[in-house]
């Protein structure tokens, strides 16, 4: 099984890696490079920086003439956990998506303002959103798995971003880590769509961790699931949090509250209320929307 | 007063509304689909009876004669067969790179619209302006030949192309966006986010079409005789650029001797021998989308 892939994504590499005729992809990765000393903190799960690893500035995302984000400036820092809320409507995912520029895929998008990623505005014109999303993670609200085999999901990313070599066992550890290797290590070969929904989930979380990012974005992973298997989850994403930087979106106040360190709270209108520790927001919320809110009593 | 009329129309509401229209609809739709269906079957019936004795293993192996008890199909079949491998070859990576083009890259503009607008109309262009201009372009243009194999190929290829596209974009479209979303969220770039995931997953449906799309090809007459095809050959092809004769032209031209042996026995015979090549087609085609059915 894995020679046939090997060498087929061997071929594809020469095919899509060889050329890398963007400049940004070279100047993205060079910065990889360039600040390797100082991320190599990753390495000690103990160490919690503050540093800020994303900081937006003044971000206005437009869709059309709608404003759908209004002037968001935060600073999210390294691995920890960044929680954020809001009422539907209020603009969450489309914060989610202008980190890794995933809103460049939806037409009508226009985005306004800075959005640094390591200190490099990740809206330059010399990024390239293709090596820009090899750093930073996805993962969707519902499972989208391919129809492809468990291990050709969990491979996927590896093999377009060329990291092919010793496959198997990055295969492994990304399904170890997503808490799902014990439930399919003899059945790699089927399909990914034979899995439960919180299965499918595990699946694409190990599919995103697989390439080893550096921030991993997360829309409502747990909306589509069951409390038990929500719960593996918040587990996961705990444990991810030692070593990654986690982005959440999520409608369930008691989700923010368990798993994350920081928590943004977004309201309508696409304005970021308030931003903070997470005790802080949850137990004496400056704002008193922001305590409306998180209390229930509109949203 | 007021309130007896009310019970009543309450009454009413429940068993009692009037279904003579409901029944008529039902059966003015099962005639309508019992007429075509008899006729059609009547049809077949009535080629199939003609062909008995006609259609036996000297047929299928011989080439045409003047005698109808010596004819055979075997060079308009070779002929058949040979024009519908190069127009899949011309067809499929030309319409599914079309299809890849106006669905992944092209920009909803006026121009893709412009395009998109009249691809649909080729599709509705009757065969024989195709024909002219497979006369002019490539037999007089780029001079392949008067109904050599390439000559006729490339004709009918484009006859069929719209259809070809029209049902790979068809085919692309219905690949989820969720899927092409998790793939560029993976750092895909966008072809090997095609190649990866919307082509996998769309090749069954690209696939179906371009078999149907080819079956209709196979029955083309008029494009055959615009670029001056021979109607018999007596030997099968032996290049691309020899003259060539199809099933449905064989049929014609011994439609049109004198003799009631030809026109009936033989031409039954061609025609059995074509709808079942045809209908071979149609079935993998078929094969094909259950098959990738079952497995999402
Ligand atoms: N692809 C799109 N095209 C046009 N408008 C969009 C698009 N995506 C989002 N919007 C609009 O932008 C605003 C913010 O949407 P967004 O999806 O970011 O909200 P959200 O906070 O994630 O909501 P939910 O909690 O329901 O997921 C909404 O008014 C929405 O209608
Ligand atoms: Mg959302």
């Amino acid at each position: 099984m894995t020679n046939k892939q090997m060498t087929s994504s061997e071929t594809e590499q020469t095919d899509d890696q060889q050329p890398n005729p963007t400049p940004g992809t070279d100047s993205l990765a060079d910065r990889g490079t360039d600040i390797g000393v100082e991320t190599s903190s990753r390495d000690d799960p103990a160490t919690v920086t503050d540093r800020t690893i994303i900081e937006s500035r003044d971000l206005d995302v437009y869709y059309g003439d709608d404003q759908a984000l209004n002037g968001i400036s935060m600073e999210i820092p390294e691995q920890q956990v960044t929680a954020l809320i809001g009422p539907s409507g209020c603009g969450k995912s489309t914060f989610l998506r202008s980190i890794n520029r995933m809103n460049d895929l939806i037409d009508i998008a226009r985005v306004d303002g800075e959005l640094f990623f390591r200190e490099k505005n990740v809206y330059d014109d010399d990024v390239d959103p293709v090596a820009l999303r090899r750093r930073i993670g996805m993962v969707f609200q519902s499972p989208n798995p391919f129809p492809k085999s468990i291990y050709d999901n969990v491979a996927y990313g590896l093999r377009v971003q060329g990291q092919d070599d010793n496959l198997d066992e990055k295969v492994h550890t990304a399904l170890e880590r997503a808490a799902l290797l014990d439930e399919v290590e003899d059945q790699l070969d089927s399909s990914g769509l034979d899995l439960s929904g919180g299965q499918q989930q595990r699946l694409c979380i190990a599919r995103a961790i697989a390439p080893d990012p550096e921030v991993i974005l997360m829309d409502e992973p747990a909306s589509a699931l069951d409390p038990v298997a929500t719960s593996k989850i918040e587990d996961l994403i705990e444990d991810l949090a030692e070593e990654y930087t986690v982005i959440i979106v999520t409608h369930n106040m008691q989700q923010a509250a368990r798993i994350s360190d920081k928590t943004a709270v977004f309201l309508t209108g696409g304005n970021l209320v308030e931003f903070d520790d997470t005790t802080k927001i949850f137990e004496n919320p400056e704002s008193d929307r922001v305590e409306d809110y998180i209390t229930g009593k509109f949203g | 007063m007021a309130a007896d009329t009310q019970e009543a129309s309450v009454d009413s509401g429940f068993g009692q509304i009037s279904r003579t229209k409901d029944v008529a609809f039902r059966l003015l739709a099962l005639a309508a689909t019992l007429i075509g269906i008899v006729s059609l079957a009547a049809l077949l019936l009535n080629v199939a009876v003609d062909a008995v004795g006609w259609l036996d293993w000297s047929f299928l192996t011989n080439p045409p004669h003047p005698n109808p008890n010596n004819a055979g199909f075997l060079p308009a079949i070779v002929g058949s067969i040979a024009i519908m491998i190069m127009i899949a070859l011309v067809t499929f990576p030309l319409g599914v790179g079309a299809a890849i083009y106006l669905e992944e890259y092209a920009s909803d503009g006026y121009l893709t619209r412009f395009i998109q607008l009249n691809i649909a109309n080729l599709a509705g262009v009757p065969s024989v302006v195709y024909g002219l201009l497979g006369l002019g372009l490539f037999v007089g243009l780029f001079n392949i030949g008067y109904g050599s194999v390439l000559a006729a190929a490339f004709t009918v290829a484009l006859l069929i192309l719209p259809i070809v596209i029209i049902s790979a974009q068809e085919a692309i479209r219905s690949v989820p966006d969720s899927q092409r979303q998790a793939s560029y969220g993976m750092g895909a770039t966008k072809w090997q986010t095609i190649r990866n995931v919307v082509l996998p997953r769309a090749m069954p449906g690209i696939m179906t079409g371009t078999i149907l799309a080819l079956g209709r090809a196979i029955g083309e007459t008029a494009p055959l005789i615009m670029i001056a095809a021979p109607t018999t050959v007596f030997g099968v092809p032996n290049s691309l650029l020899s003259k060539v004769s199809a099933m449905p032209l064989q049929i014609y031209n011994w439609a049109s001797y004198p003799q009631t042996e030809f026109q009936y026995g033989v031409v039954a015979a061609g025609v059995v021998t074509l709808l079942v090549i045809l209908l071979t087609i149609n079935s993998v085609a078929i094969i094909i989308r259950n098959r990738y059915q079952q497995r999402t």
